[in-house]
Parts: C-alpha cells; structure tokens; sequence
C-alpha cells in the first residue's frame, strides 16, 4: 500500500461552557471565605464534622423527605379512593404540626436527653412526651370538631332534596 | 430519562404546589429571618468578649472571622436577653419555613444533566455547602439549647465556625437568586404563567392552594414561636412554652424559684467548701492579695441591683433582685481606683467557663455585683451560694457562681 491515508480530522473536543463571568466571581468569593471558615470547622475530628455536614443534607433530602412525601401521597391515596380527596387537610394539617413538634423537640420527648436535662436544670424531664400527646390530640380533636362543624353546616345549606 | 418512576424525570414529582410563587415567597422569608440569625449570631459571640481572655475564648483559631469584635457593652441590661432571645426562638420558628424551602426546590436536586456550565456546576458544589451547612447550624443549635450534646466537638467552634461555612454559600445564593425571587413574587397575576422547572409537568389534581399550603407553613412557625417564646419570661408565660427547655415550671417556690443554668451538684460543688468557716472570696490586685469571709463581705457597703439571667440556650428570668458587694468596690479594695479587667475563678470543678474575664466596663458599671442575696434570701446552693457575679447584659455563663476568687488586672 503506497498511498498515505490523510490523517483523520479529529472532532473538536466540545468545550465546556463556562457560565457568567460574575456568578463565577460571586461563587470564587464565596468558596475562599467558606474554605477559611471550614478550614477551622474541620480542625478538630474533621471526618465525624464532614459527615454531619453532608449527612444533614443526604439525610434530609434523601431520606426525611421521601418519607413525609410518601406519607402524604399514601394519606392523598386512601382518600381519594374513598372518594373524600377534599378531606385530606384534616387530617395532614394536625399530622404536620404534630410531627414538626417531634422532629424539633426529639431529645426531650423521646428522652434521650432527659438524665442531663435534669440533673442539670434541677427541672422534671419527663413530661415532655405526655405534653406532646396532649398537643397531638388536642390538634386532632381540633381538627376533627372544626370537620364536623362544617359538615353540619354544608347539610343544613344543602337544598331540600326532591321527592 | 424520560420515564416517570425516576425522581430524573421533570414528571415524577407531582404536586401542583411547586411552583416560582411558592419558592420565592419562602426564600425572601429566609433571607429576611436567617440574616437576623446570623447578625444575632455574632452578637452572641462577642457578647462573650472572646477577644479579651483566652479563657472566654472557645475559638482561638478564629482569624479574620473575628474582625468586628467590639468591647460589649452593659447597657441596655437587658441587651442579651434580647438578642439571644431573638436568635434562638427565631430560628426555631423558622424550621417549618426551611423544611417547606427544601420541599419546594427538591426537583432540581434531580436534574439532568447534573451541571448545564463551569459556573453551574461550582453553584450545586455551593447549595451542598448550603443545604448541608443550613442543616447543621439548625440541628446543632436544637440539639444544644435541649442540652443533647451528640455533636462531633465542642458547641461553640461548631455553631460559629459551621455558620461562617453556611453564610459564606447563603450570600451568593442571594445574591444569585435575589431578584429573580422579587420578581416571582410581583408577578404572581401574570398569565400565562412564566416557565419554570419547579412546575411540574404533570400536576396532580390540587388537595389544597399554595395560599393554604403557606398558611401551613406558617401555621407550624406560630406553633413553635407559642411552645418556645414563653421561656423568656418568668411565671405564667414560662408555662406556656409546653415543649421549650427550661419551659413549664419553675424549679421549686420561693425567692430561689427562678431558671437555673447549672445546678450545683451538677457542677460538682462541694458543700463543704461552700460553709461559712471554710469559704474565702480571694481578692488579688496592684496592692497584693485580700481574703474575705462571707461575714467580711455583708459589713461592706451592699447594694441592690435588678437584672435577668439571660442563657445562651435562648431562655431568660425576668428581672431578679440581687444584693451584693458592687465589682468596683472590690477592685478598690486591692488598690484599683479605676477599675481593670478581671478574671473571676469558680470553685467548680469542669465546665468550660469556670474561669472567666470581664473587662473593665463591666466591673466599672454600678449595678455589677458580688451576689450574695438574690430575692432578699440568701443565694441558694444553685444560685451559686456562697457568693456569685452578676453583671448587666451579660451571657448568662459569665455570671460565674460559687466565686472562689477574683484576681484584677492580670487575665493570665
């Protein structure tokens, strides 16, 4: 074979677009002073600090989240298949609020934290979880008499029905 | 990509709450409520004058992120009770307004592809930074004011240096998404609706409106502002805060019957070092070294001050009555006319504030004390008994208790 085969014309790498020189500089800027803070956040057990930082968000985004999301579509489900999707609120509202108070206050009304609590504030510890009951229940009941109310109030609007 | 059972999928995310509104109206409510945080923040920090003593100083590596630190003052008396106050209730109010935050904006966790430019790509980098800081100065705050010391190290160089991470990533986040946050906002009548990727493509029929789903969201603040905000006072707003620490009752009746940050036996004191013959309050200065009993100390002039105990932790005590030996008479006492700085030493064992500095302001201000009454009784065993600092707008921490000595002019 004599003839020189032309070397192949390679395809132009694709070149990465860059974005807004300012979003850039903006993110520069703000990556140095994280970077000095962090630097100084990480100094003591750095691995265990890293992991609380990150496993914050994995956890919240990947786990606490789908977990309420999937409550929810499964409580919107039971509902609609009992053909009452407007109900739905009455119980999500109480449920919500009843979870973000455990969610916030979780080592008092589970305990864990309670022996410290205690021998440090000279305070009872244990009337956390029976105040959080209450309140669950007191947002349900509430919930519950605010549905009849209105319920008695839709029957009594509702036209005489025809004979 | 596109097949809809992946969370990739622009239409595996159903609700018809998602949406530019939604979003925008929850971001300006964070950015307006988190710089209070951060600014409460660092008030907070310098309340605490790390600057003036390595033993008030739980950042000593802190550089240039101490640049603004400033001489705290002692008026208002009632300063850090405030602010402190504001910082730690805010932020529990506004849980339910970060998590709906996070709700709203979880589509794009998802997005393919993963970064459209360099500057997109570095900006997921920054939310990691954002989500993840966000999240842990949240947590480590809940965990420390319920006393659950789970965190990887000390609260102070987590929570401070965690939140400089956290607000260097939130500053460009505003910066970046700001305006256009304004502008969803305006034009919330506009019809047709703007594009937007947070819309999903195929919406579930609604269970409720976005109005209804902020009055939710808002719902869940004003629960958590009534259980909380009632720690700040003393009496029947404390039992208001159902699920607060240091919330509900009062530990015990009495003159005594007030918050208590430490207890003693929780400290570690002896009641034998605290009796009568066995107590001396050790005064040092430019003229040498004093030794009082607690008998030396009620002959001298004694005077009245009313002023809060006011905790890190974001509960308060309303005004307390206390009578003692004002600070400055002491320092005169060991040949300071003009007050120094002081360095005030516990008998408590461990803690990290059982030595503490206060600067000259504060020994100088007339209504710093030497308690040795508080109510018109005798201080008790938990209000730090035999005799303890009180001084105006200071943290709660550095009203030392159960004083043991007090050495003016040399921190070391």
């Amino acid at each position: 074979m004599t003839f020189r085969p032309r070397a192949p014309r390679l395809p132009r790498a694709p070149r990465v677009p860059v974005g807004s020189p300012l979003r850039l500089l903006l993110l520069a800027c703000s990556f140095a002073l994280a970077g000095y803070a962090g630097l100084r956040l990480l100094a003591g057990d750095w691995f265990a600090v890293a992991l609380w930082v990150a496993g914050a968000a994995l956890l919240h985004d990947l786990v606490l989240l789908p977990l309420y999301a999937a409550a929810d579509r499964a409580l919107v489900r039971a509902f609609t298949a009992a053909g009452r999707r407007e109900w739905v609120m009455y119980v999500r509202v109480p449920a919500a609020l009843s979870g973000l108070l455990l969610l916030v206050w979780f080592p008092l009304i589970s305990g864990s934290a309670g022996g410290r609590y205690r021998s440090a504030t000279a305070l009872p510890a244990d009337g956390f979880l029976t105040r959080w009951l209450l309140i669950t229940a007191v947002l349900f009941g509430g919930s519950a008499l605010l549905f009849v109310l209105r319920l008695r109030r839709a029957t009594k609007q509702r036209p005489p029905a025809d004979h | 990509m596109s097949d809809q059972r992946l969370p990739t999928s622009p239409g595996f995310w159903r609700s018809p709450l998602r949406g530019p509104w939604f979003t925008s109206v929850l971001g300006l409510v964070l950015l307006a409520g988190i710089t209070v945080l951060f600014v409460t923040g660092l008030v907070s920090y310098a309340a605490y004058n790390p600057g003036l003593s390595p033993v008030n100083d739980q950042t000593p590596g802190k550089g240039l992120l101490g640049f603004y630190l400033f001489t705290w003052p002692t008026r208002p008396y009632w300063l850090y009770r405030l602010t402190q106050g504001v910082h730690v209730t805010l932020g529990i109010a506004l849980i339910p307004v970060l998590l709906a935050k996070l709700w709203s904006v979880v589509p794009r966790l998802f997005t393919l592809p993963p970064a459209r430019s360099l500057a997109h790509a570095l900006e997921r980098i920054s939310l990691l930074l954002l989500v993840g800081g966000g999240l842990f100065e949240f947590t480590t705050g809940v965990l420390n004011v319920q006393l659950d010391y789970v965190f990887p190290g000390s609260f102070y160089p987590l929570h401070f240096y965690g939140a400089w991470v956290f607000f260097a990533a939130f500053l460009v986040h505003a910066a970046l998404k700001t305006p256009a946050a304004l502008r969803n906002v305006r034009r919330i009548r506009q019809r047709p609706r703007p594009e937007s990727d947070l819309r999903s493509p195929r919406p579930d029929p609604p269970t409720v409106s976005r109005r209804g789903a902020l009055w939710l969201v808002g719902g869940g603040s004003l629960l958590l502002l009534a259980t909380t905000a009632g720690r700040s006072f003393d009496g029947p707003l404390r039992r208001t805060a159902l699920l607060a620490p240091h919330g509900g009752a009062e530990p015990g009746g009495g003159p005594g019957g007030f918050q208590i940050n430490k207890t003693a036996a929780y400290a570690g004191i002896d009641p034998a070092e605290t009796g009568d013959e066995a107590w001396r309050l050790v005064v040092t200065g430019r003229t040498g070294t004093v030794r009082l009993s607690r008998a030396d100390l009620l002959r001298g002039p004694l005077h009245s001050s009313s002023l809060p105990i006011a905790c890190v932790e974001g509960w308060s005590t309303s005004d307390q009555w206390w009578r003692g030996v004002r600070l400055r008479d002491l320092a005169a006492l060991v040949g300071y006319d003009d007050p120094p700085d002081v360095l005030v030493e516990s008998l408590q064992r461990h803690g990290a504030f059982r030595r503490a500095a206060l600067r000259a302001n504060q020994v100088r201000d007339p209504l710093s004390l030497l308690a040795l009454y508080v109510n018109g009784e005798e201080l008790t065993p938990d209000h730090g008994y035999p005799a303890r600092v009180i001084v105006p707008a200071a943290p709660g921490v550095l009203n030392t208790k159960w004083v043991a000595r007090l050495t003016f002019g040399d921190l070391r």
